[in-house]
């Protein structure tokens, strides 16, 4: 009795500095970040006007405010532009790590490169790549002949986003492309057997064995590359400040200018707490999905 | 059953991926080392961008970057460093020590502590920075090491892998172990804590890249050069014009160097430990 007795009082201060922690840096901002979504305050507070709530105020104001809508639909094309490609990206560097392809592990340990450089080392060497006498246009018009007059990338509206999507992608495929590994290496060998013996071709194996067998896969690459495409700002905030004509602002970036370069901090709460809930909704949607699955099996 | 033709066909293909992938890395080692910043601009327009001859290579930039006074990058890899590992060690402690409660220990009340740890993980830094922020200037702690540590230690995520790694552990083990006279903390520390090697690394690996990358909360919370770490300095150095090619990548390699060397050294722990991530969210 004694012991069990011991053992609870040492539990807790086992984990009495996580949970202090935690508490400290994690709840409370969180909490104060709800409250403050709430009033008027403002980064240097001005001593002749008090601080007061204002009820919804910050957030009709987000929901009128142009810029904010406009950056969760940029954000949200970024997402769409991003996920399919990197999820794609990130399925064919597995299925080819996962043949019988010679020196795999140098070639996995290869493509693993980008995702261990810093976002901001990224964005430096493409922006060479992007700009107006860089790489990227010498290709355009040595293909076209001449006939694509050079573009600027990250200037124009139109290719900005793109532009974007595909050094995100660079840098993050290889994170998919390992967890679909662990997924492949997850399908039985069995289940290939047998469709070879009923004779199905590669293809076939493909699309009724190997898709199938990677559903919960599919769920878990899509959700977390769409939290983490959902984050977008630092390639963002270095290679184009959300232009052109703010094409490609960010939720996290109308947070960032209001709450802190403008110092409007309960704007800027409550563009954090409607990111908090669309990134709930997000992580929510695959808690359904995963256990729809296990519920059918 | 794979012919050799079609051996063949994979190679090629897996050599063009190989070429997209290191193309942009090869651009940034070879301006780095290239001397002369008109030839680097010209190059820059064609495929002469992705390499150098032996024979031209020259450590001027880097030598450049060094010497630069405005942006000491000796300094800001030195507080990168420090942030680095003291969130990392501290937090190594931290975080098992809870899990080993959570994961190993009866008591009240812990199925609910459980509880409250995964759903903290799914909160984004980036919702609660302006707050952190305010409590941070509240105490004085802005444009310090301790508001890039002390915030971050606790870490829910890390708890989580903790915990799932020590409840698979036999608990035949902590009863030898209890039988023999250990009390909870020796176990901790002698038995468990030895076989979560493999947990210990992962946790090091993803919170080491993702605060030597770190830029939202050091864009906030630092001024100066003081407590700057290194890839917000890069940042800015880039972000003041005209842009430098030269220094600008030699700059990115030396901020590369620490995690590239790391990561050769534990590459298969490296993906061991993206697969840990992956079961986030």
């Amino acid at each position: 009795m004694s012991y069990i007795k011991r053992d609870r009082r040492a539990a807790w201060y086992m984990l009495a500095p996580a949970l202090l922690m935690i508490g400290v840096f994690i709840v409370l901002p969180f909490l104060m970040s709800v409250i403050l979504s709430f009033t008027d305050q403002r980064l240097v507070p001005n001593p002749n006007v008090p601080t007061s709530f204002i009820g919804w105020r910050n957030y009709v104001r987000l929901a009128e405010d142009g810029d904010f809508l406009n950056a969760f639909w940029r954000t949200a094309t970024f997402t769409i532009l991003v996920v399919p490609l990197q999820s794609v990206m990130g399925l064919g560097a597995a299925l080819l790590i996962n043949t019988k392809l010679p020196m795999r592990n140098l070639f996995r340990g290869i493509y693993f490169l980008p995702t261990v450089i810093s976002m901001v080392v990224v964005s430096v060497i493409w922006s060479s790549l992007y700009q107006r006498e860089g790489f990227f246009n010498y290709a355009v018009t040595a293909l076209s002949f001449g006939a694509v007059q050079p573009i600027d990338w990250l200037q124009n509206p139109y290719t900005a986003m793109p532009a974007l999507v595909l050094l995100s992608a660079w840098q993050g495929f290889p994170f998919q492309m390992v967890v679909y590994l662990a997924g492949l290496q997850g399908i039985s060998q069995e289940l290939y057997e047998a469709a070879r013996i009923e004779g199905a071709n590669r293809w076939q194996e493909f699309w009724h064995v190997t898709m199938p067998g990677l559903r919960n896969t599919h769920i878990l690459v899509a959700i977390t590359t769409t939290i983490f495409a959902f984050k977008l700002f630092t390639q963002v905030q270095l290679l184009t400040q959300g232009g052109p004509s703010s094409v490609t602002d960010t939720l996290v970036r109308v947070m960032y200018m209001q709450g802190f370069r403008q110092g409007k901090v309960g704007v800027g709460a409550a563009a954090a707490v409607v990111f908090f809930l669309l990134v709930l909704g997000i992580s929510l949607v695959q808690r359904l999905l995963v256990k729809e699955e296990r519920a059918i099996q | 059953m794979t012919t050799k033709s079609e051996r063949l066909l994979l190679l090629i293909v897996a050599l063009v991926v190989v070429a997209f992938v290191l193309a942009p890395l090869f651009l940034m080692f070879a301006t780095a080392l290239k001397p002369d910043e008109n030839q680097i601009l010209r190059d820059l327009g064609n495929a002469h961008a992705f390499w150098i001859n032996p024979s031209d290579i020259s450590f001027k930039n880097f030598e450049a970057v060094l010497a630069n006074k405005t942006f000491p990058i000796l300094r800001y890899m030195l507080n990168s460093g420090i942030i680095v590992v003291s969130i990392v060690t501290i937090g190594i402690f931290v975080n098992s020590l809870a899990a080993f409660a959570l994961a190993r220990m009866q008591f009240t009340g812990r199925n609910l502590v459980i509880a409250f740890i995964v759903a903290l993980i799914i909160i984004p830094m980036e919702s609660v920075a302006i707050p952190l922020l305010l409590m941070m200037s509240a105490i004085g702690w802005v444009d310090t090491y301790k508001a890039q540590i002390i915030p971050f230690i606790a870490h829910p995520f890390s708890i989580f892998l903790f915990y799932q790694f020590f409840a698979a552990i036999p608990k035949d083990l902590d009863e030898a172990a209890y039988v023999a006279g250990a009390s909870k903390l020796r176990t901790y520390w002698t038995i468990i804590m030895p076989l979560s090697l493999p947990t210990i690394a992962t946790v090091a690996i993803l919170q080491s890249l993702e605060y030597w990358n770190a830029y939202l909360w050091p864009l906030m919370v630092t001024r100066g050069s003081d407590a700057r770490p290194v890839s917000l300095a890069l940042a800015q150095f880039f972000s003041t014009p005209p842009p430098v090619w030269g220094n600008l990548m030699a700059f990115s390699v030396l901020m590369s160097l620490p995690i590239l060397i790391v990561y050769f050294a534990f590459q298969r722990w490296f993906i061991q430990s993206t697969i840990g991530s992956g079961i986030k969210g």
